[in-house]
This record gives structure tokens, C-alpha cells and sequence, in this order.
């Protein structure tokens, strides 16, 4: 009952800064607007990353979807006898390099017969791609009747015309700018309006291996080479890791020695891929003598990168198992390793598997370190085993996006969306697996 | 014989062997599997094991062993003009005698296909030499484990003893991966340092690696002074953690604290997508996309950016890295305990000032952690320099001009043709161990701020 209790505190604060006074209003305003600002920041910080994201796939797919597409010629091939066969022998040896390149000539030349002049001539002669008597080679080969008669076939277009078709070649440049002269494209106009030009899908792209010629480059030895990469990986990274896993997880005593792996574990997953790289090129290379650019050591030099991911994946989901499965498999009198191998392996396998696609997805993407062990060669052929030199998807990606051409921009985007449609599979594959095997104890 | 005949053979045996030993098993117990101390199945295991781990042992040390002694005894035979010659040119002797054995190349020197052919012949022996003594180890292993088959013998405890050694062996490729990478860089690193005095490679301010095929050749003494990489290296780093760290840290920000659940069921997986994206796509992107975007941007201003600029490889690289800097964030942010955050709610501050005041100051050694990590990782990317940054080793700190990595000058030292004694294919490995260097000092450290921050929460 004295002046202790009465209520002095809130008189001394002025009016204005009271509960709904001015000032109060205007701190709790600014306060708001603080609040918000920050939360827009926030969202603007994720907008702005995922804008990023939309416009790196908007521009490779603007630059890429082109390259599903093939400009192709209809020329009608005299297939001469007098050319292909002139002394009489038809034999296989004799038929495979008989003289194409001039069938080409003699038709192309034939289309347009008002053309005398040499250069024009040749100038015409560059409208068909190289391509042109390799196909007119397997015709032949695939059914020597054909020789002495004539017959239209359609070959692929050089990149220059393929390029002017798909519009991305100015045409009001001034000619010396052009790569294709104002009579290539009154011809190529001429061609167009008959029909002997057209678009089709780009089947090439898909089987061939590389080429100097862009319209001739495909992506197939590269994926062929991506496939056998990637099965040395998974064959040798899968079981190996997930042995580590189940040792680490399950049998290992805690002591310095595991510390040590376990510490050595997670380095190894940190280390910049160029580092296993250079590992691979000292190692497997010159102290092994493994074949170079092969399939076989770019395998194992990333079998030794992705092992990190595939041992962390597969403890995670042996961990997830839980003990009472163990023990009931003890109390019924199983071995450690019976039950290990009867009853948690078999849980945990969903989880490890996932682990392992992703750790596949990140391999498949992965350049650096086949860079170091050679697999950048230009290699025409399609690799047909583990020791054949050979390229793999991004490294094909690599050499197109270094090359000068024009017309290898379309390619290179066009092997990103291979590339990415690959990778786009195996995660879904992975996020399948774990929404179909998910266990929830 | 052909050597994946010899294997399958081998496995094979050791398939019959499995089933010889089980057969037995039920044999010497008439039946009555529960008189056995374990399972037939292991019995059919164990004399499979002994059938086949051996042989495979000798097989891979016999062709381990091969070629080295193949190619001596190869060496002996030559002729007499042909062997006594420097050990280098012996070296190019043997290759050629093995590229002609390969059959990649025709030689047309006598000696060195007859001597292709000597080693052939002397293959062919060596392989059918391994073959009896690998069917005869079989025969011999597996007989002796199925002799020994008997009601009491323990033939799980074995086996599985067995298994657990095949555990731990592969369990230890990490550390021998560890050693193998360590070795390997510092081995030729050591060979460099020969040539190219230490202090030069760590201070020297110029780098132009090229050796002299003459003496006399204009600029004759290539220069490996590490500086200017370094500088470039930290330069496009620098702007790749300016580009990702505020854009990471507020997108994790926001996914954890303030986004609907729906927008971060949808937000957290598609950043994560950025991380998916192979380097080389963004190589690509940097280089034909927003390198030119910004050559044209800084000519409209009347700024000269090179084509190959700095700006352009770390912004992209940054882009990147994004994803690595969020969700490492969002983890730390998620372990701050909710405690806090009430408290502070109850003294009536709001929800930016509690993440200000209270969320960020607790969670800050992880987010260091985690910055760190990113850093890392941004100083061992290769494929985004590569094909973005420049190759001239420039002491500079202009973003807009080209600079050059250590991880570029690593890729252009080694690829292509190499030969394994000069000093400019060698400086690769050193560079490549100043690089395993700082991104393990930095993963160590970062490793351990996180786990100190976690362990202060749990």
C-alpha cells in the first residue's frame, strides 16, 4: 500500500510511444516492413536461382532442338556401270572402293544442267555433304543389282545448306560473309521449291560416331562409350561399396583404425574430380599399362570417385534398418552374417540401389578426370569392347562445344539434351525406387 | 588360350566344386542334414572357396608378373646393336615391339617383328603354362576341402570368417584410394622439383610452361611460377561464393523458415536439380551463352570485357554452386533448436529479426562450414574454367579480364600428347597436389566446424 505499486513505469513513457501512439504505429510499421522485405528477399534469392535454372535449359534447348533435324537431298543417282565397275570385277573388295564420290558429282551436276563452268561446278559439288557416298557405298553393297540402273536416294545436305533450311543463316549478310554463295542459294532455293529438299529427323545423330563434318557427327560411339564406362562403374562401385557399407556399419569395431576409413570416406568424396584424374593416369596408366582412352580405366577411375557416394548411401540405409529385425534374427539363433545377409541386407537393397543410381548419375556427367586418361581423342569408330579407345557423352560434349564450326553449336546442344534425358531417367528411376520399396517402421 | 576362357573355366570349377561339397555334405551324414554342424550350402561354399580363391590369387600375380619378364626375356633376344643403346631408347625399342604386338602398328623393321613374334610365341607358352597350373590348384584345393567334409567340421564359421576378410578388403579401397592419390601426385611432384627448384614453383609471379627442344631456342626456359594461377583460381572463386553465398544462404533462408510446405516440397528438389547439372553443360552455357551476353553488356557501356572473362566462368560457376550452399544452410538451420527460436518470439520480436538476432548467430559455424565446402569445391571445378576461362596466366584482380586456374593449366599440360620426363607434363602433378592440398585442408577444417557446431546441439 504504498507508492511501489502505483503505476509510475508506464507514465514515464510519452504518449506518442504508447501502446498505439504515433511513434509505437510508426516502429511497428517499419518493423513490418523489415519483415517483409526480408521475406522478398528471400524469395527473390529462389526466384532468381531458379531463373537461372529455367534459362540454362531454355537456351540449350533453343539451341538444340534443331539438331533433331536433317536437311537431306533427293538426287537422282545414275549408278553407271562404266563407273562403279569399269574393268568387269564385282568383286566385295573391288565394289567397297569403287569410285562414289564421282556418282555424287555426275548427279548432283545432272540436277542442274545448265551449270558448265568449273567452279560453279564445284561450287555445286559442295551442296552434298560427304556423307552422300557412303550412303550410295551401302546401297551398292547391300544389293549390287543395282548397277546400271538409276534410282532417286536421298543424302544428307552439307551444314551450310542444313543450316540456311533451318533459317539460322542470314541471308542478308553480304555474300563475302556468307558461307554459301548467292548461286548456292538460288539452287538451294530452286531445289526447295521442286522438293528435292527436305527436313527429316536426324537419325545419324544418334548411331554415328564423331566426325569432321558436322552433319555427319553423331553421338553413337560416344554413348557406346558413356555404356561401357558406366557398366565397368556400376559392376565393380555396387558391390564393392556396399561391402564397405555393411563392414563399416555393421561389423566394425570403434576404434582409430575406422575412425581413420570412416574420416577417409568423407575426404574422398570432397576431392575434386581432376585429382582421380591425375590418380588414374599415374596409376592405371603408366604404373598398370592399361590401355589408354579406354573404357576400361575411365570405368575404374570412376568406380574410385563415386565409391564416397555409394558407401554413405548404402550406411544410411543399413542404419534405417531397424535393430529389432536384427535381433529377432539373433534370437532365432542366425549367425551375424546370416542375419546380416538373409534379413537386413535385403531391406536396406532399395535404399542402397537409389544410392547407387544417383551416384551413376553424377558419373555419367563427370569429364574432368576422363580428360586426364585420354578419352578425348577424336575417334570416329564406334568402340566395340572395354579396351578400345573411345569417348563418353560429356567428353563428346566438350569437343563439340571447343570446335569452331557453327553448325557444332546445334550438335553439342543436342548432345546436352541426350545427356540430360539420361540423367533425368536414372533419377527417376531412383525416385520410383525408393517411392516403391519405401519402408516406414 | 584365351585368358576369359581360363577364367570361366575356373569359375566353373569352382561352381562343380560347390556342388561336389554340398552333395557330400549330405553323403557322410546319410541324409540327416541335422547331424551336420552347418548347413549343406556351406559345405558346398567352402570347397568352392578353396577350389577357386587360390587359383584366382596365382592368376592375378602371374599376369601381373608377365610382362615384365616377358619383355626381358624379349630384351635378351635382340640383337646385339639393338640392346646396347641409352635406357631411353631401349624404352621406344619395347614399345614399338609392343605396338606391333598389339597390332597396332606394322613395323617394318625385321628385328623388332621377329621379336614381336618371339614374345607371342613366348605368350602364348606363358598362358598355357598358367592354365594347367591354375586347373591343376583347383583340382588340388577343392579335393582337399571336400576330403575334409565331416559331420563336425565348421564349414559356416570358415566361410564366414572368409566373408568377413572380403569385407574389410573392400572396405579399405578408401584408404588405398587415399594413398593412391597421394603417392601418385607426389611422386612425379618430387620428379618436378628436381628440375624446377621449389621456391621458384611456390613464389615465382610467371607462369609459361614450355621446355626447349634446343638449347638456343627463344625463350628457351619455360617459367613455373604458381602465383598467377593461384591469383586467377581464387579470383573466379571469389566471384563464384559473391554469386552463390547470399543467393544460397537467403534461398535456404526462406525454404526453411517462411515457404508454404507446398512451395518447398517443389523449391528444395528443383535448386538440388542446379547441383545435378553435369559441369560441362555449364561449361557450355558460360562460354556460348554469358560470356558473349556479357562481352555485348559491357560494349554497350563502353566497358572492354574480354570473351573469356573471369566474370563470366565464376558467375557461372556460382550458378552452380548454389544448390551446395542452400541445403548444407538449410541442414545447419534446421538443427538450431526451436527452443530458440520461441524464446525469442516470446520477447516479441518477429520472425526476420529472431532469424537475424537469433537463428544466424547460432547457426553461424555451420553456415562458415558450409561456405567452406563450397569453396572447395569451387577451387577443384575443371570443366566450367576449361571451357570458359582463358589459358594466359595473367597476375590481375579485373574480373573482366581472362584469367587462367590451376585446374585449366592441369587439363592443357596433359592433354594430348605427353611425354612422362619433362618438366611441363610433371608441373601438372605438382599442381595437382597444391590442389588436393588446399581443398583437403579446407574440407578438414570445414568437416570439423560442422561437426563441432552439431555436437553443440545434440
Amino acid at each position: 500500500m504504498n507508492n511501489a505499486t502505483s503505476p509510475k513505469g508506464i507514465y514515464a513513457i510519452a504518449p506518442e510511444r504508447r501502446l498505439g501512439g504515433a511513434a509505437h504505429t510508426a516502429l511497428v510499421q517499419r518493423r513490418k516492413a523489415a519483415e517483409k522485405r526480408f521475406r522478398y528477399y528471400g524469395l527473390g534469392a529462389l526466384v532468381v536461382s531458379l531463373m537461372f535454372l529455367v534459362l540454362l535449359f531454355a537456351s540449350i534447348i533453343a539451341k538444340g532442338w534443331t539438331a533433331f533435324e536433317q536437311t537431306y537431298l533427293r538426287l537422282d543417282v545414275d549408278f553407271a556401270t562404266d563407273v562403279l565397275v569399269p574393268d568387269g570385277d564385282r568383286s566385295e573388295q573391288a565394289l567397297s572402293s569403287a569410285n562414289y564420290p564421282a556418282l555424287v558429282k555426275n548427279a548432283i551436276w545432272a540436277a542442274f544442267p545448265d551449270v558448265t563452268s568449273r567452279g560453279e561446278k564445284r561450287q555445286l559439288q559442295d551442296l552434298v555433304s560427304s556423307g552422300a557416298s557412303f550412303e550410295l557405298r551401302n546401297i551398292v553393297m547391300n544389293d549390287p543389282s543395282v548397277i546400271g540402273t538409276q534410282r532417286s536416294v536421298w543424302v544428307p545436305a552439307t551444314a551450310f545448306v542444313d543450316s540456311l533450311i533451318k533459317g539460322q543463316m542470314d541471308r542478308s549478310l553480304p555474300e563475302s560473309e556468307r558461307k554459301l554463295s548467292d548461286l548456292q542459294i538460288s539452287w538451294v532455293d530452286h531445289l526447295l521449291s521442286n522438293g528435292h529438299i527436305e527436313k527429316r529427323f536426324n537419325t545419324m545423330l544418334f548411331t554415328d560416331g564423331d566426325s569432321r563434318d558436322p552433319e555427319l557427327a553423331g553421338i553413337g560411339g560416344a554413348i557406346m562409350g558413356s555404356l561401357y564406362t558406366m557398366l565397368v562403374t556400376l559392376l565393380l562401385s555396387f558391390p564393392i561399396g556396399v561391402a564397405a557399407a555393411i563392414y563399416l556399419e555393421e561389423f566394425a569395431p570403434r576404434n582409430r583404425w575406422t575412425d581413420l576409413i570412416e574420416v577417409n570416406i568423407n575426404n574422398l568424396a570432397a576431392v575434386p574430380s581432376i585429382v582421380y584424374g591425375l590418380l588414374g593416369l599415374a596409376v592405371f596408366i603408366n604404373f598398370l599399362g592399361l590401355p589408354r582412352s579406354s573404357p576400361l580405366v575411365g570405368g575404374l577411375v570412376l568406380t574410385l570417385m563415386t565409391l564416397p557416394v555409394v558407401i554413405i548411401a548404402s550406411r544410411a540405409a543399413l542404419t534405417s534398418v531397424p535393430p529389432s529385425i536384427r535381433e529377432a534374427a539373433l534370437g532365432m539363433g542366425a549367425s551375424k552374417m546370416q542375419t546380416i545377409t538373409h534379413h537386413v541386407l535385403p531391406l536396406a537393397m532399395p535404399g542402397m540401389l537409389t544410392g547407387a543410381i544417383i551416384g551413376m548419375a553424377r558419373a555419367l556427367g563427370e569429364t574432368a578426370p576422363l580428360l586426364m586418361i585420354g578419352m578425348v581423342a577424336f575417334i570416329v569408330d564406334v568402340p566395340k569392347s572395354l579396351t578400345d579407345p573411345a569417348t563418353a557423352l560429356p567428353v563428346q560434349i566438350y569437343l563439340w562445344a571447343s570446335s569452331p564450326e557453327r553448325a557444332f553449336v546445334e550438335r553439342t546442344s543436342a548432345a546436352i539434351l541426350v545427356l540430360l534425358a539420361f540423367m533425368v531417367l536414372m533419377n527417376a528411376l531412383a525416385v520410383v525406387l525408393r517411392k516403391r520399396f519405401e519402408r516406414r517402421w | 588360350m584365351n585368358l576369359s576362357v581360363v577364367l570361366t573355366a575356373v569359375l566353373g570349377l569352382a561352381a562343380l566344386a560347390y556342388h561336389f561339397g554340398r552333395r557330400r555334405a549330405f553323403a557322410v551324414v546319410s541324409g540327416r542334414v541335422r547331424d551336420l554342424h552347418s548347413l549343406p550350402s556351406y559345405y558346398g561354399m567352402h570347397t568352392a572357396l578353396w577350389c577357386g580363391v587360390p587359383a584366382l590369387i596365382v592368376m592375378s600375380l602371374w599376369l601381373a608378373f608377365e610382362p615384365s619378364i616377358m619383355t626381358n626375356l624379349v630384351v635378351e633376344r635382340l640383337p646385339e646393336a639393338m640392346r646396347h643403346v641409352p635406357e631411353s631408347q631401349l624404352n621406344l625399342v619395347i614399345n614399338d615391339i609392343r605396338n606391333a604386338v598389339n597390332g597396332t602398328m606394322t613395323g617394318n623393321d625385321p628385328a623388332i617383328r621377329e621379336a614381336a613374334d618371339y614374345y607371342l610365341q613366348l605368350r602364348t607358352v606363358s598362358h598355357a603354362a598358367m592354365a594347367v597350373v591354375l586347373f591343376a590348384l583347383c583340382a588340388a584345393g577343392g579335393s582337399w576341402a571336400w576330403k575334409r567334409i565331416a559331420p563336425d567340421f565348421r564349414a559356416r564359421n570358415r566361410v564366414e570368417k572368409s566373408m568377413s576378410v572380403l569385407l574389410i578388403l573392400c572396405s579399405m579401397v578408401a584408404v588405398f584410394t587415399t594413398i593412391g592419390i597421394v603417392l601418385s601426385v607426389l611422386f612425379e611432384s618430387l620428379r618436378f622439383f628436381q628440375q624446377i627448384p621449389l621456391t621458384d614453383f611456390l613464389f615465382g609471379l610467371e607462369w609459361s610452361p614450355q621446355t626447349a627442344m634446343r638449347a638456343d631456342q627463344v625463350g628457351a626456359s619455360g617459367a613455373f611460377g604458381m602465383i598467377p594461377l593461384l591469383t586467377g583460381t581464387l579470383l573466379v572463386s571469389g566471384i563464384a561464393m559473391l554469386v552463390a553465398v547470399p543467393l544460397g544462404l537467403m534461398s535456404a533462408l526462406y525454404l526453411s523458415e517462411y515457404a508454404p510446405s507446398r512451395v518447398r516440397t517443389f523449391g528444395k528438389p528443383l535448386l538440388e536439380v542446379l547441383a545435378g547439372i553435369p559441369t560441362v553443360v555449364y561449361g557450355f552455357f558460360a562460354a556460348i551463352t554469358v560470356a558473349p551476353f556479357l562481352r555485348d553488356l559491357g560494349a554497350s557501356v563502353g566497358l572492354q570485357v574480354a570473351s573469356e572473362s573471369a566474370l563470366a566462368a565464376g558467375a557461372v560457376m556460382g550458378i552452380m554452386i548454389i544448390p551446395f550452399v542452400s541445403s548444407l544452410s538449410d541442414d545447419v538451420i534446421n538443427a538450431v533448436p526451436q527452443a530458440m527460436r520461441d524464446g525469442s518470439y516470446a520477447l516479441g520480436a518477429t520472425k526476420s529479426e529472431t532469424i537475424k538476432n537469433v537463428v544466424l548467430p547460432a547457426a553461424l559455424p555451420g553456415i562458415v562450414g558450409s561456405v567452406l565446402l563450397a569453396i572447395s569445391r569451387a577451387i577443384g571445378e575443371t570443366m566450367i574454367v576449361v571451357m570458359a576461362a582463358g589459358l594466359s596466366a595473367k597476375l590481375t584482380a579485373n574480373p573482366l579480364e581472362a584469367v587462367t586456374t590451376v585446374t585449366v593449366q592441369i587439363v592443357t599440360l596433359l592433354v594430348g600428347d605427353q611425354e612422362f620426363d619433362s618438366p611441363k607434363t610433371l608441373a601438372a602433378f605438382a599442381l595437382g597436389l597444391v590442389l588436393f592440398l588446399i581443398t583437403l585442408v579446407l574440407n578438414i577444417i570445414a568437416l570439423h566446424v560442422v561437426r563441432k557446431y552439431r555436437e553443440q546441439y545434440e
